[in-house]
């Protein structure tokens, strides 16, 4: 990504201005630990070939889904995948940030594998409450895409001079309240995080949002602000989250917390229906509606740069 | 054909045959006495009373799958999808507070009489 002024380089006013923006990804940047946005496309394309570091995140494929509101989720988790094989530069890797399947039956997650496969990119999962239906409540998820993580799938890793932290706000739900993390998953992430400089620009992404968004939806995680609490100390802070199917972008001091698009269907804004259900909308105006998101970190720079970009 | 319309042909077949073998969530033998719906991420009616010994079936129609579940841990249904259904028969009276455990905004009670 350009850093001159006339780039893509986002500042927070342009990162609102980004959620307007009907589309279908985010490329991610980190700048020397900030990060920044911009559409994927085009502007995806040129993060990708100026920045010494960028992934991509993907989420809510809902591999499964048949409804009206997109007859054929399999086939715009297959056109997402196209625009990333089609990047110039290859991102560092991807992460999805949960949903991944409808129903979380085994042919599912096989059409996902095999789809997300044909970017030949390494993947990072969180899952989303639809991966842990099966069942034994999420062993089947842990068996695919478990392996290294720690209890009910969260982990951590180093990449880019980033320290990335996948976190599971979807298990142990309670009546009445949001997303949670849990007493087991906050004490890991104490114990991840202690030691390491503040300097280190931190990436952290999970399903539901890590913000309130909108209670009433329960778009939001109930013990988040315990998490939020111990990322205090770092200079740069990007959460990255799904759930929401549409792209909303906050910042809060050192904290940018950004949700990305569907690659399946879109949801209503918050309050705009009388529930957060699949939206149905014309036909031509679906793929606008969906989409990914590539981040760049840039040695030297401040942030890291976000790119939604949507599927046409 | 394009090979997309082939896969989510394939994934209309897998999905059709599994909807076969899944038994009726109401047995035959035991007919439903009150029904509560859920219809954009909520449950109709959200508060029911009922005598001791009714079946309560909970019918998903909602294009995102819920699940319905006692708050105290009593009952809970499998992920319901489009269209499925869970029944529960309220033996003992008390009241049973219950919610999706997907999306625990969801929430209701039932009321159980003697």
């Amino acid at each position: 990504m350009p850093d001159n002024q006339n780039s893509y380089r986002i500042d927070r006013r342009g990162a609102l201005e980004c959620m307007v923006w009907a589309g279908a990804g985010v490329v991610w940047t980190l700048n020397g630990g900030v990060p920044t946005s911009s559409l994927l496309v085009g502007a995806t394309a040129r993060a990708a070939e100026g920045a010494g570091f960028s992934f991509l995140q993907i989420s809510d494929s809902h591999v499964g889904f048949n409804k009206p509101a997109n007859p054929d989720a399999l086939g715009t988790l297959k056109e997402a995948i196209d625009k990333v094989k089609a990047l110039p530069a290859r991102p560092a890797f991807m992460i999805h940030t949960g949903d991944i399947t409808h129903l979380s039956k085994p042919e599912q997650f096989d059409d996902a594998d095999k789809i997300i496969g044909g970017a030949s990119l390494d993947v990072h999962y969180v899952p989303g409450e639809h991966d842990l239906l099966d069942e034994n409540n999420g062993k089947a998820y842990l068996d695919r895409y478990g392996k290294n993580a720690k209890g009910s799938g969260w982990y951590s890793f180093d990449a880019g001079g980033a320290h990335f932290v996948g976190l599971v706000n979807v298990t142990n739900l309670k009546a009445g309240g949001m997303g949670s993390l849990g007493d087991e998953q906050l004490a890991w992430l104490a114990d991840d995080l202690k030691g390491r400089s503040a300097s280190t620009p931190v990436v952290v992404f999970a399903h539901i949002p890590l913000w309130t968004v909108y209670p009433e939806w329960g778009w939001g995680t109930g013990d988040s602000e315990q998490a939020l609490t111990l990322l205090k100390r770092f200079g740069s802070v990007t959460v990255l989250n799904g759930h929401i199917h549409q792209v909303m972008q906050k910042v809060e001091g050192a904290v940018t917390f950004h949700t990305a698009r569907s690659t399946a269907f879109p949801q209503p804004a918050p309050g705009t229906a009388a529930g957060p259900g699949p939206m149905l909308v014309p036909a031509e105006k679906l793929r606008t509606m969906l989409g990914l998101t590539s981040i760049t970190l840039k040695k030297g720079a401040h942030g890291l740069a976000i790119t939604d970009s949507p599927l046409v | 054909m394009n090979i997309f319309n082939i896969f989510s042909l394939r994934i209309a077949a897998v999905l059709a045959v599994s909807m076969m073998m899944v038994a009726p969530c109401v047995p035959a033998s035991r007919a439903a006495d009150a029904e509560i719906t859920i219809d954009n991420f909520s449950f109709h009616p959200d508060k029911l009373s009922v005598k001791a010994g009714t079946t309560i079936v909970f019918r998903n129609r909602d294009d995102i799958p819920h699940t319905v579940a006692s708050a105290e841990g009593v009952f809970r249904s499998e992920a319901l999808d489009t269209d499925d259904a869970f029944s529960f028969t309220f033996d003992k009276p008390g009241v049973y507070p219950f919610f999706c455990s997907l999306h625990p905004k969801m929430t209701g009670e039932i009321i159980v009489t003697p």
